[in-house]
């Protein structure tokens, strides 16, 4: 088993380079001169120069890429900048600039800087630990309560299959799920915030309780409303693949009830399939729900890298997008073993 | 040569009057039977017609006209008070400030007659703006049912293009990387792997970060970031089927590799590729929708259903609704008619349920 976990630590290194190969020939080499983005209005090419040489985008791309594969080495609380210049008190031959830059740092008397955002000049790393809190007070419960109730539903669907009622329930659902995200969170708005004052129409506090409790509730409920028609469809397919295995006959051979069927040996079962989906949910939590995040004004990680975007803040995308391709890698390293404690059939090759 | 000519043309096709139906045939005959799916198809090809209609110009032409008043009420609520349309001739009042003759001291006061009389040449052709419109009007007077028809046309557009560029590439990479392996195969792999370990969502935001925004562009990303499932998909069917007796046989006569792989396989794997397509049109349909309503999707002259959503989330406030139920109406009806018809597509092409 440890030479298992290993080995698959092992091999995320490959993925891990080709993502952050893909990202860098995204915002290094298709995104455009990041000099240009940042200057905005100014036409003084002196000044896009010193933007440039802050940056160090006037290095060539194999230069480029060090610097980069240096941050996420360092977690991006790190520039390769700041490290070397640090290191060697005078920076000559620099040009004015770096000169000019060079008391400015050395006042700092830290030996590094970290990664900083190019809108707000925020260092990255804390944007990102300051957005996530937020995002997981929504999308933890979420992934919960959707989990539960999908089973929950779909195994009673399960035990009236075929009838009328099934048909009835997977129609509502389809039609449900091809309903856009968008109007759902655009109505509920308007009529539980707005209209009829059930919840708060949006905010966020620094408490987690009144959080929780206050400006949560609406953006869950609307989540697990969106999310349960597609869970449910699944997990019902699920649980009517199991229904067919001979186990399942021998049961019912042996003079077991339907319930004692369904609740003992065919949901066991399909609890597998669920995991594996859960588990593929499950990165998806961190990123949050961008729209919800949006419309309730909740500071998470989605709304921050949605105006990233909006704002052409690579430093902010690319950290995000490297910190969460790494989560995403180890979670599934996580489900793939946790898949020995569900099911002892399982052994790693 | 001449022989294997000759073959083809005399009747000694004779047995083939007896082969047995191939799946197309089969599948067809199924969904025939199926009445939800050739509902939905029906629905699905309407609105297709309606796509192909106004990307030609013969309806929702004149989307862009301002024929109403500001949020006209729809027809059917043609009483409803409608402050935010009062035509601009009802304020002509008289004002209630009393007036100031600052003749003597303005200084442009020897001109207004000139500009007036200057004034009174030019021609203003008001046209005359309905105060009902069949399903309502949009901020600017223009006609919703029509803006929700050239927004289709936007969508279905993003949304059929984008999945089968998405299938192609999918089913091209799939099909070399389970009909090679080896390197190739693994290479391919790793492909899959970096694109499958960045959360969906973040990809586009990523890809949407460093491009401009455009009806290709949104396009171009949606089919860049969605072949994965399809590639999975393929692949998996390339593997079974390379080691087949028939790709033998194929090879024994001596078609080359491409030849194996998509004149001998890619029939066999087809319907697993038709499948994908309708599913990857309604989950493209969708996320166009969402990108446009961020102000990531289409540019910003043209219409789709997601930039009406994002101009219905003001209207609904002051009660104007109806911009919100076209494109969230149409939208549903579309994608749900597409769902169904692919569940039924399913079940048809399904070898195994007879």
């Amino acid at each position: 088993m440890l030479a298992y976990i290993v080995r698959r630590l092992w091999q995320m290194f490959p993925t891990l380079a080709g993502v952050v190969l893909l990202i860098f020939f995204l915002f290094n080499a298709v995104g455009g001169d990041p000099a240009l983005v940042l200057a905005g209005k100014i036409t003084n090419k002196e000044q896009i120069e010193n933007i440039r040489k802050q940056l160090g985008v006037d290095q060539p791309y194999h230069v480029q890429l060090g610097y980069f594969a240096f941050e996420i080495a360092t977690g991006f609380t790190c520039t390769y900048k700041s490290f070397t210049e640090s290191k060697s008190p005078a920076p000559d031959a620099k040009g004015p600039a770096a000169d000019a830059k060079a008391p400015e740092k050395k006042a700092d008397n830290s030996t590094c800087q970290a990664v900083r955002s190019w809108a707000t000049n925020e260092e990255v790393p804390k944007i990102l630990t300051s957005r996530i809190g937020p995002t997981l007070t929504v999308m933890v419960p979420v992934l919960i309560l959707e989990t539960i109730l999908g089973v929950i539903l779909a195994i009673g669907v399960a035990y009236v299959r075929g009838t009328l009622t099934d048909r009835m329930i997977m129609m509502i659902c389809t039609f449900a799920m091809s309903i856009s995200f968008l109007v759902y969170i655009i109505v509920a708005q308007y009529y539980f915030g707005f209209k009829w004052g059930m919840f708060p129409v949006q905010g966020w506090t620094d408490s987690f309780w009144k959080n929780f409790t206050y400006y949560a509730p609406l953006p869950i409920m609307l989540a697990v409303f969106v999310g349960l028609a597609p869970a449910l469809r699944l997990y019902r397919s699920f649980f009517l693949d199991e229904i067919n295995h001979d186990y399942v006959r021998t049961a019912r051979a042996k003079g077991l009830g339907e319930k004692t069927v369904m609740m003992k040996h065919v949901l066991r079962n399909a609890m597998i399939p669920i995991l594996t989906n859960v588990g593929i949910a499950l990165p998806g939590i961190f990123v949050g729900s961008f729209l919800l995040e949006t419309f309730f004004s909740i500071p998470g990680l989605g709304r921050e890298i949605l105006v990233a975007v909006n704002r052409s803040d690579f430093p902010v995308i690319k950290a995000a997008t490297v910190y969460l391709a790494m989560i995403t890698m180890i979670i599934n390293l996580a489900v793939d073993v946790a898949y020995k404690a569900v099911d002892p059939r399982v052994t790693f090759k | 040569m001449s022989a294997v000519l000759d073959n083809k043309s005399a009747p000694v096709a004779a047995p083939l009057h007896q082969a047995s139906p191939g799946l197309w045939t089969l599948a067809w005959r199924r969904l025939k039977k199926d009445k939800v799916g050739m509902v939905s198809m029906v629905v699905v090809i309407f609105f297709l017609l309606m796509m192909f209609g106004s990307w030609a110009g013969i309806i929702a032409k004149n989307w862009s006209k301002e024929v109403g008043v500001s949020y006209a009420n729809p027809a059917f609520m043609a009483g409803a008070e409608n402050l935010e349309g009062v035509r601009k001739d009802d304020k002509a009042e008289a004002s209630k400030v009393p007036y100031v003759d600052l003749s003597d001291i303005d200084p442009l006061a020897p001109r207004y007659k000139e500009w007036e009389e200057r004034t009174a040449k030019i021609k203003v052709t008001e046209t005359p703006r309905a105060d009902t419109l069949l399903f309502g009007g949009d901020k600017w007077g223009r006609d919703v049912l029509q803006k929700a028809i050239k927004g289709a046309e936007t969508s279905i557009f993003v949304g059929l293009v984008a999945a089968l560029l998405a299938t192609f590439i999918g089913t091209v990479l799939g099909a070399m990387s389970g009909y090679m392996g080896g390197k190739v195969g693994d290479a391919l792999e790793w492909f899959y792997n970096v694109f499958t370990s960045i959360p969906y969502i973040l990809l586009i935001l990523a890809f949407a970060a460093v491009f401009k925004r455009g009806l290709d562009t949104i396009i171009f990303i949606l089919a860049f970031t969605g072949w994965t499932g399809i590639y999975r998909l393929v692949r998996a069917e390339y593997i079974k089927h390379a080691s087949r007796e028939y790709v033998k046989a194929a090879q024994a006569i001596g078609a080359s590799h491409s030849r194996r792989m998509f004149v001998h396989i890619l029939p066999n794997v087809s319907h697993v590729c038709l499948v994908q397509l309708s599913q990857h049109v309604v989950q493209f349909i969708k996320a166009e929708v969402i990108l446009s309503f961020l102000g990531l999707g289409v540019p910003v002259d043209s219409v789709s259903w997601g930039t009406m959503l994002a101009e219905a989330q003001s209207e609904l406030v002051i009660g104007k609704w109806w911009q919100l139920a076209a494109a969230g109406i149409s939208m549903a009806i579309l994608v749900t008619a597409f769902s169904m018809l692919t569940d039924s597509l399913r079940d048809a092409l399904d070898p195994k349920i007879k």
